[in-house]
């Protein structure tokens, strides 16, 4: 029994692991115990790696693993819930860019041989680089560091030669009898900037497909590297990973109505947003007071929260009134839009965090059917989810994208900052329908009156 | 290993990656996102023993080789240490009714 065999054994069993860890992950109630066993796998195949044959460099290897890992550990321990979105896209980038780093590394060794080896190897390279410079992106974006979308004039066809180019740079890297440097260096650096080119132009609302995208292509690029280097474990966990992010990117661009490929190329900008019939009518303001009144005497309210909420930090305050109002004998629920907030599912833990159950959360297939009984729809810096022309109106960009269906409910109130459009630009039919009432102010402010009336009716 | 056994593998990781997460529920799609990244992270064993095998001499190879293990190792901390925040919260909302304010 051989130190490699132990080795591979180990590997094997990792592998298992971790689809398990995975499996164990779809349930709210052994979710966490899927994470803490995922952990102790990849703790155990880290100091089983140690004593691989032949290993040098461990002094600097365990500098780069304790430095590497304390810096995310901690970014991770701080990092606010509302800006997880982006911690998530930053450390797949992470995986991207070692996944490339490897191929760059096994290229400078002249190691690699055979042309599947070479093919794969290539590949995993730029799908890896993309992913990493495309992720960055994607965090500068999210954390605000990059305010603007641009785009290049002839975006599309920009997007199409660079990716022929670093294409045929590739394939000339695997016909190739002897390795050329340069051409590495060149493709690397192309592979670099196709990733920046494709994510730069993408608006914030479609981030989250972006991003889950980008997950599952590093697990293909770390899936690719694991065979070059023979590695199986790195095969099972990198392409699991590759095609469950492949299915979330699909349930969540199929959530928004917005095909993968016009997320990449064809953006949602205010020029493309200006489609759609003008809305006649006006909007009519409520008093925190007429608010409070009419969910303290209604028998079912439900809540949509969106992002506008969580910026606010009121989940707190939101889950604090929704109590009240259930100790008032109202019956009050949660209904979720699939890609509010930043990333599918995001606002589900923003509640989570607030302490709100699960089971009073739904779900919008759950839920649209049940806005005709609600007496109240409260919504919650939330706007291009529940605007029904999406429904209606067949020239406007977002038709056809599922919406929760808050325009039944006997009367909707909308808290919003202001009276501007959304964040796609779109104008919102639903404010200006006769059952609906806006509630003006920060999310945070206008709970708060909300529910200092609501306790004075109580008393 | 040979082309087509390693074909076979990426085929069945592929249905198991597809199967596995369909029957996951909307709410957990963020946290298995996450963990997810996380598990890529394994990528750090691959950086691990491309770097224990560079050239001692060659300062380019050590570069591009720690800089492969850090990365490796940031993805795979940061990964756990998210997810992991993520579902103790949704622990902790699942067993009391009435956390959370006040």
């Amino acid at each position: 029994m051989t130190a490699k065999w132990f080795i591979d054994a180990s590997y094997f069993a990792v592998a298992v692991v971790f689809i398990l860890a995975l499996k164990a992950m779809s349930s709210p109630v052994t979710a966490r115990r899927g994470i803490v066993w995922g952990g102790i796998a990849m703790v155990f195949a880290t100091l089983v790696t140690f004593a691989t044959p032949g290993l040098h460099n461990v002094g600097l290897m365990i500098v780069a693993i304790v430095s590497g890992a304390a810096v995310a550990w901690w970014s991770g321990k701080t990092v606010k819930m509302t800006d997880m979105p982006q911690m998530v896209a930053i450390y797949n980038g992470m995986g991207g860019g070692a996944a490339a780093a490897i191929a760059a590394l096994e290229f400078a060794r002249g190691e690699i041989h055979g042309t599947v080896v070479t093919l794969l190897a290539v590949l995993g390279a730029l799908i890896g680089s993309v992913a990493f410079s495309g992720s960055c992106i994607a965090f500068a974006k999210l954390q605000g560091i990059m305010k603007k979308a641009w785009r290049l004039p002839a975006q599309n066809a920009v997007n199409v030669l660079l990716g022929l180019l670093v294409l045929v740079l590739g394939g000339m890297i695997v016909i190739a009898d002897a390795l050329q440097p340069g051409l590495v260096i060149a493709f690397f650096v192309l592979a670099l900037l196709l990733g920046v080119i494709l994510t730069s132009p993408i608006g914030g609302a479609d981030m989250p497909v972006v991003i889950s995208l980008l997950n599952a292509f590093t697990g293909l690029a770390v899936g690719f590297e694991g065979y070059v280097l023979g590695n199986p474990a790195l095969i099972v966990a990198g392409i699991v990973v590759g095609a469950s992010g492949t299915l979330l990117t699909q349930l969540m661009a199929k959530a928004m109505n917005r095909p993968i490929s016009n997320v990449l190329f064809t953006p949602i900008s205010g020029a493309a947003a200006g489609g759609g019939e003008s809305i006649e009518g006006s909007m009519r303001e409520f008093s925190a007071l007429d608010a409070a009144s009419v969910m303290r005497y209604a028998s079912k309210v439900v809540i949509v929260p969106g992002y506008g909420m969580a910026v606010a930090g009121a989940q707190h305050k939101v889950w604090e009134m929704a109590q009240l109002l259930e100790e008032g004998g109202v019956e009050v629920v949660f209904a979720i839009h699939p890609v509010a907030g930043r990333m599918p599912g995001h606002m589900n833990v923003l509640l989570a965090e607030a302490g709100v159950p699960y089971d009073k959360i739904f779900d919008l297939e759950e839920i649209n059917a049940d806005f005709p009984q609600a007496d109240v729809a409260l919504v919650i810096g939330a706007n291009d989810v529940v605007n029904p022309v999406a429904r209606t109106d067949k020239t406007s960009p977002i038709y056809g994208m599922p919406i929760l269906n808050v325009d039944m409910a006997q009367n909707v109130i909308v808290v919003k900052r202001g009276k501007g459009a959304g964040y796609s630009g779109i104008e919102n039919a639903l404010f200006y329908k006769d059952n609906c009432r806006m509630l003006y102010g920060s999310a945070q402010q206008a709970i708060a009156e909300v529910i200092t009336h609501v306790k004075a009716l109580e008393a | 290993m040979e082309g087509f056994t390693a074909l076979y593998i990426f085929m069945l990781a592929a249905f198991t990656g597809y199967e596995v997460i369909s029957r996951v529920p909307v709410i957990l799609h963020t946290p298995l996102m996450s963990g997810s990244n996380f598990v890529h992270g394994v990528v750090l064993v691959g950086a691990m023993v491309v770097l224990g095998h560079a050239d001692a001499d060659s300062p380019l190879q050590l570069a591009i080789g720690f800089v492969a293990v850090f990365l490796g190792a940031a993805n795979a901390a940061g990964g756990y240490v998210v997810t992991e925040r993520m579902l103790a919260m949704f622990n902790k909302s699942g067993n009391t009714k009435k956390g959370g304010a006040q």
